[in-house]
């Protein structure tokens, strides 16, 4: 009768075997093993000896092997030693059957084993040796044949996969950890997690180049520098030791080594050699492109390549200029960026790109930057300004030095003309000013945002007289209103500044044209100094004469029309908006009267007084604008501030 | 499907001709074959797509020329062909000079004793002497420009007590083909070969190529050549003649799945495929990329067409013809001498698009 219930449950046993192996692993691991779900299996498999195929047997001795570490109480599994045993005749189980018995031996085993007709069999494969060495340590004297000395791997590790989907499962139940690779079951990638020979994320150590074949040995010739000995770069540790051996001194074999030495990156800087730059410019752009860890599929080192970048970014700060490659790398890998990972990295980076011509940029920068900027967070949208702005400051920079050096024409090959560097910077300028405008609207005029923008404006405004670039921008109306009409008063001042120092360029290059009386490649247009005008105009209606609604021309201005402005029933509107009412400036004007104690308003000398008490508390935009714009002739002229006309 | 600009006439053969068996047991005549097999790849994005510098989007020339038959001496290669080299990129070499081949040979082998010392092993419990050889290989090379091949070559020394002769356990040569136009502003202490092959074990090339790296400042990079490439060289190593009666055109594509990934082997008998090919090339001596997209198009509205698969949405892993036979891993097989130094022109291109 069992038989009968065995013939009908083969069937559903091998297919239970087949099919649910997964699951069945992923049940088992859960909790400890099941000790009566493996007694019903192994009785099932004992009695359906005759029934199952082959392969259902091997199945089961496969799954056995691999779960044996994990089964708690193996009574019942060395009660079936003998079982096992048996099928050792079988050619195809024999060596699955001889790495369980391996498992399983235990020194009371030895005795009842009828093992010496085993080697007639089958001759010294590798499992039989295993188990045959076994037996020779429990019961020496059973086993009389030789064995080799050598311990080799004797059972080979067939169920890998399936070991892999165990562990997998076990760190999943064990820790809540994520599972960090995917859980695919095959053999391993040829090039997985250990390191390949070829990675060069670990920058070399600076050593010799002792690739100095040429053997001059047939000529004498006097060499006045010595230069056949050389100063081994591994000994160069000061300074002064750098200046003394300036002549004898030769780059590493492997110049990515110089990332990390500054003494080295100091001689770099003197070396004129275009080799010295492809070497180093080439190995940065290998080692940026292999392991850039969201362009390449699972690497996983991001930290590493964090610190890379960390260290590109240092060595470009300490030469003052970026590398090619770096460029290369960023507008590469931009457009695939997620602007998360290694973030302030990639930013700082960006701030050190050369000058390059306008279509590249835009389409291999702004682009990518663009995208990203309008979808990210506050925090990213201040980081990228800020990362700009350094960038504008670089190219400003870098112009001022060449132009002492102007004629050093094989330093720079990109643009030298003036009229290339001006077009670059107006365009990164117009591209900023853009993005801060819908910036703006999004984040809904954020003071923390408006920082940032107006910090960009202060590099902008200045760029006539600290740079000497001949070029003034200014400040798109998405910007100056929401500056001008904001709710606290950094924003405010920094704008004051801003506006003086434009002010300050103005004046300067109308003298300078009509000083020279010569024809000069760059003059300012009379539309430059309209929109200024209508700035200003704004601006001291805002704070001054309260003739802001009235009298401000620009187009995207606060302009309004008689009617409108009665609608909002307010009294006193030719006098309600200025220096004292603007929300700004109304915390200021409630402790100044709260410090002076008995005074309803501000007007005639107290506007003196409140302006200086203003001036005190540290508002010092507001007070250069308020010297430089503002014509105090008199108390009933409050005149218009600004004496350029176009 | 219909493909887009089928060819003229449907050449006999596509739909019902019987296929001659593969001499390789692949399989039945139906020339299809699906096995499950573990997945590989390398997932690297061609390089190649995202930078064109004026040329087609894949590193090839849009219009690049069809394989004529160079007459290389068969001799001096022969030890290169039906073997599979393992692809690398290489950049610029700094001082490296081919007067001094001696000299870096002996360097080589003692920097492979010295490794060995260190308790890095190559195969456990036998001892091996150890000589490189490291010597150029001159006609390999496409225009005047480029550089010599360059072939290093580590052999083992038979022992006294045996008469084995000296045996090639590993080979690896650097070569340079029509790079000329990449290399042109190079400097002179640079020398452009762009391109390595290896073949032996893993660990003789990581040891190799670490000497190469630490001597002459170069980096070695994994050359993958994805699907798009790969399509590229099916439909151009189709198109040549080819004396003999030539294996067939096969095309194995892998099909990910969850739990067991499939290979879909696609075998083409090689003069249907020469046909198709004949009628979809306009311009002999020029292949566009709309050529291409046809012709692969073709094939894979056939393959649609009897197993309701399509293998546009698989991804081509390997593609071998006649000529030669490349996998999308970076290993590329050579089988015909006479057209060694047009395939290796590709792989240069492939290369230098990776160093660009």
């Amino acid at each position: 009768m069992r038989r009968q219930m065995l013939r009908q449950h083969s069937g559903a046993h091998g297919s239970y075997l087949r099919g649910s192996r997964y699951s069945e692993l992923s049940c088992f691991f859960h909790s400890d093993m099941a000790v009566g779900a493996f007694a019903r299996l192994s009785s099932t498999a004992e009695l359906s000896l005759h029934c199952s195929p082959v392969a259902i047997l091997l199945l089961f001795l496969k799954w056995l092997i691999t779960v044996f570490d994990f089964i708690d109480h193996k009574e019942q599994i060395h009660a079936l030693y003998g079982f096992f045993f048996s099928f050792l005749q079988d050619e195809k189980m024999c060596p699955y059957v001889c790495h369980l018995l391996y498992l399983l031996t235990r020194k009371e085993n030895g005795e009842s084993i009828q093992w010496c007709e085993m080697e007639y069999y089958f001759g010294m494969q590798s499992h039989l040796q295993a188990l045959l060495s076994l037996y020779k340590l429990f019961c020496p004297e059973l086993v009389t044949i030789t064995l080799p000395g050598k311990m080799k791997t004797y059972f080979k590790n067939s169920e890998g996969p399936w070991k892999a989907a165990i562990n997998a499962i076990r760190r999943r139940s064990q820790g809540n950890s994520p599972l960090s690779q995917p859980l695919f079951l095959g053999t391993a990638q040829p090039q997985s997690r250990k390191r390949k020979w070829n990675t060069q994320l670990f920058i070399p150590a600076s050593s010799t180049n002792r690739n100095n074949l040429e053997q001059d040995s047939g000529k004498n010739h006097v060499d006045l520098y010595s230069a056949n000995k050389s100063f081994p770069v591994e000994q160069l540790q000061t300074f002064p030791q750098l200046l003394e051996n300036i002549h004898h001194l030769e780059f590493p074999s492997q110049m990515g080594s110089v990332l990390t030495n500054p003494l080295l990156l100091h001689y770099m800087n003197c070396i004129k050699d275009e080799s010295v730059y492809l070497r180093l410019n080439y190995w940065m752009g290998q080692t940026l492109q292999e392991e850039c860890t969201w362009c390449v599929a699972d690497n996983q080192y991001e930290d590493e390549f964090k610190d890379f970048l960390e260290t590109v970014y240092k060595t470009e700060c300490f030469l003052q200029e970026g590398f090619s490659s770096c460029e290369e790398f960023l507008y590469k890998s931009l457009p695939l960026w997620d602007g998360f990972c290694c973030r302030s990295q990639i930013l700082r980076l960006v701030s050190w790109i050369p000058l390059g011509n306008f279509s590249e940029m835009k389409s291999h920068l702004y682009d990518p930057l663009a995208q990203l900027f309008f979808t990210s967070s506050l925090y990213f949208k201040c980081s990228v300004l800020e990362s700009l702005k350094e960038l504008l400051q670089n190219w400003l920079n870098w112009h001022v030095i060449h132009l002492d050096s102007a004629s050093d024409s094989q330093v720079c090959s990109l643009n030298t003309t003036l009229s290339g560097l001006v077009n670059v910077v107006a365009e990164l300028i117009q591209f900023v000013g853009w993005i801060s405008t819908v910036a703006l609207r999004l984040e809904n005029n954020p003071t923390f945002l408006l920082y940032f923008i107006l910090d960009f404006y202060e590099t902008v405004c200045d760029m006539y007289l600290r740079y000497s670039l001949p070029l003034l921008i200014m400040p798109p109306a998405g910007v100056f209103y929401p500056a001008l009409l904001s709710m606290d008063s950094v924003s405010l001042n920094q704008l004051c500044y801003i506006m003086y120092r434009y002010r300050t360029n103005l004046v300067a290059a109308k003298e300078n044209e009509q000083s020279k009386k010569k024809i000069l490649q760059f003059k300012f247009s009379s539309q430059t100094y309209q929109e200024y005008n209508q700035y200003i105009i704004a601006m001291v209606g805002c704070l001054w004469t309260s003739t802001a609604f009235q009298k401000d021309i620009h187009p995207q201005g606060l302009r309004m029309d008689e009617e409108l402005l009665k609608k909002t029933a307010m009294q006193e509107l030719k006098t309600s908006f200025n220096i004292v009412y603007h929300p700004a400036m109304m915390g200021y004007a409630v402790l100044f009267l709260q410090q002076v104690m008995g005074w309803a308003n501000i007007w005639g000398k107290k506007w003196n007084w409140y302006l200086e008490y203003l001036y005190t508390q540290g508002l010092k935009g507001l007070k250069l604008f308020i010297e430089s714009s503002i014509n105090r002739v008199s108390q009933a002229s409050r005149s218009k501030a600004g004496n350029t006309q176009a | 499907m219909a493909a887009a600009g089928s060819p003229r006439s449907a050449p006999r053969g596509l739909t019902g001709r019987a296929f001659k068996p593969r001499p390789a047991a692949n399989g039945a005549g139906a020339g299809a074959v699906m096995e499950p097999r573990a997945p590989s790849g390398t997932g690297r994005p061609s390089w190649g797509l995202l930078l064109a510098r004026g040329h087609g989007p894949l590193g090839f020339s849009s219009s690049s020329q069809l394989l004529p038959p160079e007459n290389a001496d068969p001799q001096r290669t022969a030890f290169l062909l039906r073997k599979q080299w393992t692809l690398y990129s290489v950049t610029p070499l700094y001082r490296f000079s081919n007067a001094h081949l001696r000299n870096y040979s002996r360097l080589l082998s003692a920097f492979i004793a010295a490794e060995r010392q260190k308790g890095w092993a190559v195969e456990v419990g036998v001892e091996l002497d150890i000589k490189v050889a490291v010597s150029s290989l001159p006609d390999l090379k496409g225009s005047d420009q480029d550089h010599a091949a360059v072939l290093v070559e580590v052999r083992s020394l038979p022992s006294p007590q045996k008469t084995s002769q000296e045996k090639r356990i590993w080979s690896g040569w650097f070569c340079c083909v029509c790079g000329d136009d990449f290399f042109e502003n190079m400097p002179e202490d640079f020398t452009c070969l762009p391109l390595f092959l290896a073949n032996g074990a893993e660990s003789y090339t990581a040891i190799v190529g670490s000497w190469f790296q630490k001597t002459f400042d170069c980096c070695f990079h994994r050359l993958a050549i994805s699907p798009l490439n790969l399509s590229w060289m099916a439909a151009m190593w189709t198109g040549c003649k080819v004396d003999k009666t030539a294996s067939a055109m096969e095309l194995i594509f892998s099909v990910p799945g969850l739990l067991q990934p499939l290979d879909i082997s696609y075998a083409i008998h090689p003069e249907d495929a020469k046909a198709l090919w004949d009628t979809v090339q306009k311009t002999p001596g020029e292949i566009t990329q709309e050529e291409v997209d046809i012709f692969m198009d073709c094939l894979y509205s056939h393959f649609h067409r009897h197993f309701k698969i399509r293998l546009s949405a698989a991804k081509l892993v390997k593609v071998s013809t006649a000529i030669a036979s490349a996998h999308c891993d970076g290993i590329i097989k050579f089988l015909q001498s006479q057209y060694l130094i047009g395939v290796l022109r590709l792989l240069t291109e492939l290369a230098i698009s990776q160093i660009q």
